[in-house]
């Protein structure tokens, strides 16, 4: 036998495990859940489809419909703001923080993000609560009378989002902005360009990818999550996880929590193929 | 413009660490609410936390499923590596992209299946079944950072060290595996942190032995309590103390 050929078999075999848990763990799953999207319970058996009755149900319901449209205003508001929030501070670590400090900079930068994420929305449920740090420092200078309320509205929802959020998006422009040869910002400074107009006539279009990239990746996250709205923004307003998982608890209804899997899966597709142009996930 | 790089320096660095800093401080509260004013500083609720036998079941827990399924991912991640690596295979591109199609899904959604399949088979929910879930969740991670890792030069020292007359497994654990060392370091480093961190999975897949996530959110229906604070702050120290490791393996691998 050839080199090539024993090594292709070798090659197979070694392939083979990881191969067998993806399809049986992830895409039978994956199937499954599709196919019981297109069931439906009636009383409290699953009646097998296919059918589209749940998809229906979704796009007619309006408290159905109404927590698919909070869960994109949440996760574009989101995403925007945190970009926003993210850029300067990047741009201040990867060129104003002097060279010995910057490695630290931005471990600070980023250090929460890396404790639990349970315990993360916790701590802003402590800040943002009525006797909460933030009411009490405020009440305490005279700047406020009564304490506003914060907590279990979609407030808090987007600060503890735009919390985590900033950090990721601050180390995706983070790492493209370092990657940006010193020369171009130089060379239009020679031809007259003011440091402003460097900054957004050279700098920012050329971290389009690093800002793209970290957008995707928040709107992404931010769509699917239940903890942070559940924690933070409570039961007032229902995002699309959350009925997801008030579907599974309460009644018991997997088809219909499938199928709403199922329109959060198109929606994550459709943010990527807006934004497929700019994505490079490997220069990250 | 340098003042205003510092101020907004300053701020956001507020903003980022103001949580932690109050979830920290209010750990050590003499009260009963983890909230202003801080009438003292005691360590008894770290005192209480580290009696409390479902909390430190649940620690447990955690780090059995942790290293448990991050080693597995570890594992099958190295191997479709070095099988990929080694051979074009037919239909190598489809397999790449399925090994790393659980990235692009959303936790719940993988969540959400495997307990519909696990249901229909009859698998109980459990610290295994959640396991599971994990390795499927950090397989695409392992798998991708190590297949980055590998080059050219690696498949010509393979072919050496078979030519010399290594066997297969040799080959994999006495040449492959330990130029790929800080490689599958980050891998393992990254997989326990993911894991460690993960509720949605282990919140659906577990049901009487819950992992750490879980508890602590079954600690929160009870309302705010300087207990929660405390456990909290542990965990944020493990976290710190992976977040180093991994940092020290990944530097290694910037210097040559």
């Amino acid at each position: 036998m050839s080199i090539e050929r024993i090594e292709r078999r070798q090659g197979a075999a070694l392939v083979a495990p990881a191969m067998l848990w993806t399809l049986a763990f992830f895409l039978l799953p994956f199937l499954a859940m599709i196919w019981m999207s297109l069931s439906h319970l009636e009383g409290r058996e699953v009646v097998s489809g296919p059918g589209l009755e749940n998809y229906q149900r979704i796009f007619t319901d309006p408290s159905l419909r109404r927590g698919i449209w909070v869960s994109l205003q949440i996760s574009a508001v989101v995403t925007v703001i945190s970009v926003i929030l993210a850029w300067p501070l990047a741009w201040i670590i990867a060129t104003r923080v002097p060279e010995k400090w910057r490695r630290l900079a931005l471990l600070l930068a980023v250090l929460p993000f890396w404790t639990s994420y349970v315990v993360r929305s916790y701590s802003w449920a402590l800040v943002l609560g009525e006797n909460g740090l933030i009411m009490q420092s405020l009440i305490g200078a005279g700047l406020l009378e009564a304490p506003i309320q914060i907590m279990a509205t979609r407030s808090a929802t987007i600060i503890g989002f735009v919390h985590f959020f900033t950090m990721l998006l601050t180390l995706t422009i983070y790492s493209n902005l370092v990657q940006l040869p010193p020369n171009y910002a130089r060379a239009a400074e020679d031809l007259g360009a003011s440091r402003w107009q460097v900054i957004r006539l050279v700098i920012l279009p050329l971290t389009l990818p690093g800002m793209v990239t970290g957008a995707f990746l928040t709107f992404v996250l931010c769509i699917g999550d239940y903890i942070t709205p559940q924690i933070l923004g409570g039961n007032s307003e229902l995002t699309l996880p959350q009925l997801i998982m008030l579907q599974l608890g309460r009644r018991g209804d997997y088809p219909m929590a499938s199928a709403l899997a199922v329109v959060l899966m198109v929606l994550v597709t459709l943010a990527y193929a807006a934004c497929a142009r700019w994505l490079r996930m490997e220069r990250v | 413009m340098r003042f205003l790089s510092w101020a907004y320096l300053g701020l956001m660095f507020l903003f980022i660490l103001l949580p932690v800093l109050a979830l920290v401080a209010f750990s050590f509260q003499d009260g009963r609410l983890p909230v202003p004013p801080l009438k003292g500083v005691t360590l008894e609720w770290y005192a209480k936390v580290l009696a409390d036998r479902d909390l430190m079941a649940a620690l447990w827990h955690s780090f059995l499923v942790a290293f448990g399924s991050s080693a597995m991912a570890l594992l099958l991640g190295f191997l479709a590596a070095s099988g990929l690596a080694r051979a074009v295979l037919p239909g190598s591109a489809l397999m790449r992209g399925l090994l790393i199609a659980p990235l692009t899904v959303s936790y719940l959604i993988i969540a959400l299946g495997l307990l519909q399949v696990f249901n229909a088979t009859g698998v109980r929910p459990s610290l295994f079944a959640t396991g599971i879930g994990h390795v499927v969740i950090n397989l695409p991670l392992c798998f991708s950072i190590i297949y980055a890792a590998m080059g050219e030069h690696q498949r010509s020292a393979l072919r050496a060290a078979r030519d010399l007359g290594a066997r297969e497994w040799q080959v994999l654990a006495l040449v492959s595996a330990p130029t790929l060392a800080p490689a599958l370091a980050a891998a393992f480093f990254l997989s326990v942190t993911f894991s460690w961190d993960e509720f949605i999975i282990a919140f659906l897949l577990t049901r009487f032995e819950v992992t750490l996530p879980v508890e602590i959110w079954s600690m929160l229906r009870s309302g705010l309590s300087p207990a929660t604070n405390a456990i909290g702050s542990l965990v944020f120290l493990v976290s710190v103390a992976i977040l180093l490791a991994l940092e020290f393996t990944l530097f290694r691998k910037s210097r040559p």
